[in-house]
């Protein structure tokens, strides 16, 4: 079986693994960084979103090898010291889920959507760039709210 | 999924060799169409070649009157890239409006057009704009390379390198989304360049992406949406399932010509 070797949330972490073995399926099993999930498997719902290089990328249509020597940070990355990311704050903050399982994607979909359209982001915007993130829980309004909060929240907090 | 080998080359030459001596081999780009596949087990490739460790795949460039796409650019990189944007605005929509922001980080225009899906969007914006698909052997005319359902006119040692397109600023896309899946129901691509028009349809076709003659002719009298008003096609030939009768198939591709039609007009 091959080696695949990458960093995940900072740390260097290598194994061996089936050429077949899914990014999701590494964070997830091999790794039992659990906070990735998988929803529809199908590449539609984004609950696996993971960033690769600064990049989201859905981790359930991904092989682990292709991201081999790449930066992987996942939802158990984001928080420093003990202290949640400003997306996650914000999320908390303004009750951005209800069953919690599309959260992880939905925030890391949210962190990447401040990276390429900056910290102001109208509704109209963030509804678009959600369209590769689905909530079963139709809970879209506040999401919406969060990450509109959170984008903002970005800029002011240092290291964010 | 069944189980497979990969290889990581990391030049086209290496990449062909390997296609050539590997049995059952298949091409991996993106991979947000073959690794869904292989999931369902409708695809089971012995073997992965992987095309995106070949820098000289990637990248966008002006050469004389053509842009110059390589096969393994990702949708994300051609919507956003300025050289793109300034020449012709209505191609780099196309990727633009391609699945969701995580799909086009990962999805390349080699990999959509080798895929030949019948409702993508890529195959419209190549045969409308009268693209050249160039390969490892050859230069293929878009006209000859949609050969229908999932099918071209590539050779199984054959791998896409490069499309390039005429530059025409009057061009433009226009799409009706199926409002869960977000393909195409009915996309179609119009272009003029110089006396020559084009209208390319996705999505409706039963056997893939074609082109409208009688649309292109009341075009070329007058650029303008008007000159297809009361035009129609038939709906005989076009695919017909539980998103939408041919009819309305039919309906629609008047319906976003004249829409991509008014784009164009206004880009040009």
């Amino acid at each position: 079986m091959p080696t695949v070797s990458m960093t995940v949330n900072g740390k260097p972490v290598s194994a061996e693994v089936e050429p077949r073995t899914l990014l999701v399926q590494f964070l997830r099993e091999h790794l039992r960084l659990t906070g990735t999930h998988v929803g529809c498997d199908t590449s539609q719902c984004g609950a696996c979103v993971v960033h690769v290089d600064g990049v989201a990328m859905k981790s359930c249509t991904t092989f682990a090898w292709q991201v081999e020597g790449c930066h992987v940070t996942t939802i158990e990355g984001l928080a420093k010291d003990g202290k949640l990311h400003p997306m996650q704050e914000a999320f908390r903050e303004h009750h951005g889920l209800q069953c919690g399982f599309c959260t992880p994607g939905m925030i890391m979909a949210a962190v990447e959507m401040v990276y390429r359209k900056g910290h102001d982001l109208d509704e109209k915007t963030i509804r678009e760039e959600l369209d590769g993130n689905l909530c079963r829980c139709t809970g879209y309004h506040n999401i919406v709210k969060a990450i509109h909060a959170g984008a903002r929240a970005m800029r002011d907090s240092a290291g964010a | 999924m069944y189980a497979f080998d990969f290889h990581r080359p990391t030049t086209l030459r290496q990449a062909v060799s390997l296609l050539a001596k590997s049995e059952d081999a298949k091409l991996l780009a993106g991979g947000h169409s073959l690794i869904p596949v292989m999931k369902l087990r409708l695809a089971s490739p012995r073997t992965l070649i992987d095309l995106s460790q070949i820098q000289e795949l990637t990248g966008v460039e002006l050469k004389g009157r053509s842009l110059v796409i390589g096969a393994m650019t990702r949708h994300r990189d051609v919507a956003n890239s300025p050289i793109v944007q300034e020449a012709m605005p209505g191609l780099a929509a196309v990727p633009a409006s391609i699945g969701d922001p995580h799909v086009r980080n990962r999805g390349t225009i080699g990999g959509s057009i080798a895929n030949n899906d019948p409702n993508a969007d890529y195959p419209a914006a190549c045969l409308g704009l009268g693209a050249t698909i160039i390969t490892n052997k050859r230069k293929i005319p878009a006209d000859e390379f949609f050969t229908g359902l999932f099918e071209t006119a590539l050779e199984p040692d054959e791998i896409i390198t490069k499309v390039s397109f005429p530059i025409t600023r009057k061009c433009a896309y226009e799409k009706f989304k199926h409002p869960a899946s977000g393909f195409a129901l009915v996309g179609v691509f119009v272009a003029k360049r110089g006396s020559e028009v084009r209208v390319a349809v996705t999505g409706a076709g039963a056997s893939g992406v074609f082109r409208v003659p009688s649309f292109e002719e009341a075009l070329k009298k007058r650029f303008a949406p008007k000159s297809l008003e009361g035009l129609s096609i038939s709906p005989e030939g076009l695919a017909s399932d539980i998103h939408a009768s041919a009819e309305y198939r039919a309906h629609l591709v008047g319906v976003m010509a004249r829409r991509a039609t008014a784009k164009a007009v206004a880009y040009g």
